[in-house]
């Protein structure tokens, strides 16, 4: 896959990958992924448990950091960044976590607000409106000092949302966003996607396995399986993909080989780089 | 042979373990002492909710623990002091065994107790729920607003607890006084002030700012080491207090230790 793209990301690229190899401790997640992501669009990253997709989400918002290759966002090289220079960039991110990861000793309100507070000089007054907006947004108003455990999980997420668009990002990343959640709230936050997606032309990034919400919400997709791309492209190129590995994915095609528990573990020892992997216990 | 690269990979651990805790305190101590003429202003709020916690909500229970020990430490010691028909002392006994070393440590044990499991099975559970990434990638330095304001906290409060301590062990051993060795209250009291120098006070107090460093860095640190799974919270809670009652008592070692040659020469 690597081969189709050259070494100078293009103006309208908001996020580019070169090559990106994650590791914890001995063992190699992601072994060389690339690809670019444009501005204001959706790309949604595809991948079955311990493809290593959750790794990669972790990696662009800088949680983890890379063992080689280059992360890419806004033009700033986040691999090399300093602290300072992260932090100025984590600004124009927002991130929506699986379990929401609201602060439950604060109301909805003070999450939201939380960001607007630590980093804005702004009057509490002019807090108070963009949190209402925000909730708004999110279809929350007047849920301010309801505290998340008081949310249901459907509201738990439209809450992180909220948080996560507090600071205006550029770049909003969501991670399993329809986890945990019975397939009618599932579908109201794709459609909460949708409409951050048309109102603001945002980039977004969503991790997700979910094959239906995947192709309402993407531009493009990106399959990641073993730490490699396996296939990138337009929903409709992957809709038509001959790719054995995407088709198996796509069509739910189970997999023979990993029935058994000693072939299973084969798999892994023929994968890891060294020889003895499936140490660290972190998967995905 | 193999026993002496394993006792090599544990001291290896532990000072690994005392260096990281070493580190954890002293950016705490930063963001509470310098960052703030840096533009990076303390969470007073925060710190006062965190010492009303440690601090206030710890009193009954400390004077209730702490009027018995000094009831205790009177009884102890006139059973030795009445061979001598020495009963006379035990207000100075009392006053002196508790201002230098049981209030301070027995403070430090019931904040361990209360409030170092409680750090360290807050931040536990936010590592686990995905809140310490939140704050990450929201620019937010968990330190600065977790562990920072339980610093100064423990830091204030585990000296003025202290105080309050060594005054309800002086209260339990009058009420020995009182009772077994014809004190008057006044005058038990007042043969407890001439007992004391201010050094011991002093040295006390020391020790309690220590401790309270202590048992933040490692409730802290237990809290932010957390694995994944809910089950790893309890394990952080149980070592944060085993380790704090440990380094507790090496930090109270090294610290008696230092003054009995300070206070020699």
């Amino acid at each position: 896959m690597d081969e189709q793209f050259d070494d100078s990301p293009l103006p309208d690229v908001m996020i580019s990958l070169r090559d990106l190899r994650v590791s914890y401790g001995d063992r190699e997640i992601l072994h060389g992924v690339s690809f670019d992501v444009m501005r204001g669009e959706t790309m949604v990253i595809l991948g079955g448990s311990g493809s290593g997709k959750s790794t990669l989400l972790r990696t662009l918002v800088g949680l983890e950091k890379p063992s080689s290759g280059r992360i890419i966002l806004r033009g700033k090289d986040i691999s090399t960044a300093s602290t300072e220079e992260m932090d100025d960039i984590r600004r124009k991110l927002g991130m929506s976590f699986q379990g929401g990861a609201l602060f439950g000793s604060m109301t909805v309100g003070e999450n939201v607000a939380l960001p607007l507070r630590e980093h804005t000089e702004l009057e509490d007054s002019t807090i108070e409106i963009m949190l209402r907006l925000k909730l708004e947004q999110v279809g929350l108003a007047g849920f301010e000092d309801y505290k998340p455990s008081e949310l249901s999980g459907g509201m738990k997420k439209r809450a992180a949302v909220a948080r996560a668009l507090a600071m205006d990002p550029e770049i909003l990343f969501f991670d399993e966003p329809s986890a945990g959640l019975d397939p009618i709230i599932a579908a109201g936050i794709d459609q909460l996607i949708l409409e951050l997606k048309r109102a603001f032309r945002m980039t977004i990034i969503v991790v997700t396995h979910e094959l239906a919400s995947a192709f309402l919400i993407a531009d493009r997709m990106v399959l990641i399986d073993k730490g490699t791309v396996v296939a990138i492209g337009t929903v409709e190129e992957m809709r038509n993909s001959r790719q054995p590995r995407l088709r198996q994915f796509l069509d739910r095609v189970a997999e023979p080989e990993v029935a058994r528990e000693m072939d299973y573990l084969q798999m892994l020892t023929q994968q890891s780089h060294r020889g003895h992997g499936a140490a660290s216990k972190r998967g995905a | 042979m193999e026993f002496v690269s394993d006792i090599g990979a544990s001291v290896t651990g532990g000072l690994a373990y005392i260096g990281s805790l070493a580190g954890l305190a002293g950016r705490a101590a930063y963001y509470t002492f310098i960052a703030p003429f840096h533009g990076k202003p303390l969470r007073l709020q925060r710190a006062i909710s965190q010492a009303l916690d440690v601090g206030v909500r710890a009193l009954p229970i400390l004077s209730l623990i702490t009027f018995f020990i000094g009831l205790i430490l009177a009884l102890q010691s006139a059973y030795e002091l009445r061979k001598f028909g020495a009963i006379s002392f035990v207000a100075g006994a009392v006053a002196i065994s508790m201002t230098r070393e049981l209030g301070p440590l027995i403070t430090a044990i019931v904040v361990i107790g209360r409030s170092g499991s409680a750090f360290a099975a807050e931040i536990g559970t936010m590592k686990v729920t995905e809140e310490i990434d939140a704050l990450e990638t929201m620019a937010i330095n968990p330190i600065h607003f977790l562990v920072t304001p339980k610093f100064l906290a423990m830091i204030v409060m585990l000296p003025c607890l202290t105080i309050w301590a060594n005054s309800m062990g002086m209260l339990g051993g009058a009420l020995f006084g009182v009772a077994q060795a014809d004190f008057t209250f006044g005058r038990y009291i007042q043969s407890s002030i001439d007992a004391l120098f201010l050094r011991d006070i002093i040295s006390g107090l020391v020790k309690s700012v220590m401790f309270g460093a202590t048992i933040t860095a490692v409730g802290c640190h237990e809290g932010l080491a957390t694995g994944a799974g809910p089950e790893q919270v309890g394990r952080s809670t149980t070592r944060a207090v085993v380790m704090s009652i440990f380094l507790v008592v090496v930090v109270d070692l090294i610290f008696t230790a230092i003054f009995f040659f300070v206070s020699d020469h």
